[in-house]
């Protein structure tokens, strides 16, 4: 595969492939899988078999049915999480660029707040108080991850403001809203995606790694995170039942994490993203 | 310089201060009125006001901020909700042992991360640099439960050197304490050493490219003591400040690592908290783990201002 006339290296078409092979799961998944999501079909932790390739869960539901629907749970929400946050991000971002100082030191002391606890332990105490439902999560990760897109459209925003092109617009006496969408975000989406293929790996490492603390997605969906706590037990016995959904993880984090690094020896940043390393 | 750093540690307590002030917000004013949602829809008024009294959700906020403040100052941080225990009881000996693997990791990852680093800033491009660094990108990237139970897998169940739980009682003994802890801070290790030895070697290859360490080369001097005796000692400043924000990354990592191999720490006993929806554990916790985090961050920017005589003025 090629991009802008670059070809991908071997490690990128491996990490495209993994993430083409996840999305097409995530998409198509009740199609694909052999029994329903709950279903109990076998033994616990029955050997893997022609008719049960993976074996079996800690209550005999078939694995590689509850990989294939735990795609779906997991990329989903790691992906609604990741637009959401940069829905916010970008939005106050920019405000805060083109807005006035009032707004920009508001907005980046608090920022700063947020940034000085980390983001796990915020997280926490978050869910701790409103409790662990699938919109909460969604709206928790994505409010905290907002504030690193936050620190990117808003160093990417004060690069573009003191442009001539801007400041035209500007003088022609139109409003902020609309120098914002149509001079600043066409301007600033080359870094800005590539930060989207960061912050969604992020993200989606988030999700799994609250769901395996049992504070995540909540029985009786499937998730890799939580697929990973249920079967930690059988650990004991030898059994590999909780490495299959850690395996789907790591896989498609080092596979986001390849394509990343060569979108980023391609487009060596413009201006803008600088400010935010 | 001493004024400097009077100003990044006051910095580091302002910044505590709001931090406190944010956590304050989160669990106390955020859930709306706790008195309602404990006695119920069908409390009367009479109950509902005799029951904030009691909780002193009757005062204004800001007074109950100074007054949790200060009782927290005090070493009280309530009563957990579930057990009815004082939690400061509990949080001692938990923080003791977080603290402890916490440090047992460091005194593995820290000589380990930087002498990789080093080493393969040596051997920049050579088959081991790139074999160090395929490793550690893959080690940064996949989750720290992913480690955890390879690692149990192979050295608990497959070789039987180390037990898969970390059981710690008191009255334990400092050997075995060490030999229990030892699979949790080998996790903790790959995965925070990972990012050190990376960042590590990057500072050390980016004085490699000025002037006077090519003098040095010139000088016939070879690759390992122009990186010893020319760059390390420029490095050294970067590569302090490295290892004191991963220390600080270490005390969050530390929260899933517990879980893991179910050990009786700050972390474990926060994501219990969480799950039971106990809040004034999950705030007390949070409090912990933000002031460590926080204070490792101011101690990481004095020591880099102690390290780096260019940062000693102030432009």
């Amino acid at each position: 595969m090629t991009l802008f006339g670059h070809k991908a290296p071997l490690t990128a078409q491996f990490g495209l492939a993994i993430v083409a092979i996840d999305l097409l799961v995530a998409v198509f998944g009740p199609w694909l899988a052999p029994y329903g999501q709950s279903q109990s079909v076998g033994d616990t932790w029955g050997a893997p078999s022609a008719q049960m390739l993976l074996g079996a869960d800690q209550i005999g539901r078939d694995m590689l049915t509850r990989l294939i629907y735990g795609a779906r749970t997991t990329i989903g929400i790691a992906a609604c999480t990741t637009i959401l946050s940069f829905f916010i991000g970008i939005t106050l971002g920019f405000t805060a660029a083109v807005g006035g100082a009032w707004a920009d030191i508001l907005l980046s002391r608090l920022v700063d707040i947020m940034l000085s606890i980390p983001q796990l332990i915020l997280a926490l105490i978050i869910l701790g108080v409103f409790g662990s439902s699938i919109p909460v999560l969604i709206v928790t990760i994505a409010v905290l991850d907002s504030t690193r897109v936050f620190r990117l459209a808003r160093a990417l925003g004060k690069n573009l403001t003191v442009l001539e092109f801007v400041e035209v617009a500007r003088m022609r006496g139109e409003g902020m809203w609309w120098v914002i969408s149509k001079e600043i975000l066409p301007n600033a989406m080359a870094p800005l995606v590539s930060e989207f293929g960061l912050r969604f790996c992020f993200n989606f490492l988030f999700v799994a790694t609250l769901s395996f603390l049992g504070i995540g997605v909540q029985p009786p969906y499937a998730d890799w995170g939580g697929m990973v706590r249920e079967n930690a037990a059988a650990i004991n016995f030898g059994l590999l039942a909780p490495l299959y959904p850690a395996i789907a993880i790591a896989l498609l984090t080092v596979a986001v994490n390849l394509i990343v690094d060569w979108l980023l020896s391609i487009d060596a940043r413009p201006s803008g993203a600088q400010a935010e390393m | 310089m001493g004024r400097l750093i009077a100003t990044r540690a006051g910095l580091g307590l302002l910044t505590l201060l709001a931090v406190s002030i944010l956590i304050f917000v989160c669990t106390q004013i955020l859930p709306g009125d706790v008195a309602s949602t404990v006695l119920g829809q069908q409390a009367t008024p009479d109950a509902l006001r005799v029951f904030r009294a009691e909780l002193g959700l009757d005062k204004p906020a800001y007074v109950r901020y100074f007054n949790w403040l200060f009782g927290v100052l005090h070493g009280d941080f309530g009563r957990s909700l579930t057990n009815q225990r004082d939690i400061i009881e509990e949080l001692v000996p938990r923080f003791a042992n977080t603290m402890f693997l916490a440090a047992y990791t460091a005194l593995i990852a820290v000589p380990l991360a930087v002498g990789l680093g080093i080493f393969s800033a040596i051997r920049e491009g050579r088959f081991s640099d790139r074999l160090v660094n395929v490793v550690t990108l893959i080690a940064i990237s996949v989750p720290e439960f992913f480690v955890g139970y390879l690692l149990i897998i192979f050295f608990a169940i497959d070789l039987g050197w180390f037990p898969s739980l970390a059981t710690v009682f008191p009255g334990m003994g400092v050997g075995e304490r060490f030999y229990v802890a030892t699979l949790p801070a080998i996790t903790l290790t790959l995965v925070v050493a990972a990012h050190m030895l990376r960042m590590t070697r990057n500072s050390v290859l980016s004085i490699m490219s000025t002037p006077y360490i090519e003098m040095a080369f010139l000088k016939g001097l070879s690759r390992g003591r122009v990186v010893m005796w020319h760059a390390l000692p420029n490095a050294a400043g970067p590569i302090i400040s490295i290892v004191a924000l991963d220390l600080a990354y270490l005390v969050v990592g530390v929260v899933v690592v517990e879980v893991v191999f179910v050990y009786p720490g700050v972390g474990q006993y926060m994501v219990d908290a969480v799950a039971k929806r106990d809040v004034p554990v999950v705030q007390a916790c949070g409090l912990v783990f933000a002031a460590v985090y926080v204070t490792l961050n101011t101690l990481a920017d004095i020591a880099a201002i102690l390290v780096n005589p260019r940062l000693r003025h102030l432009r």
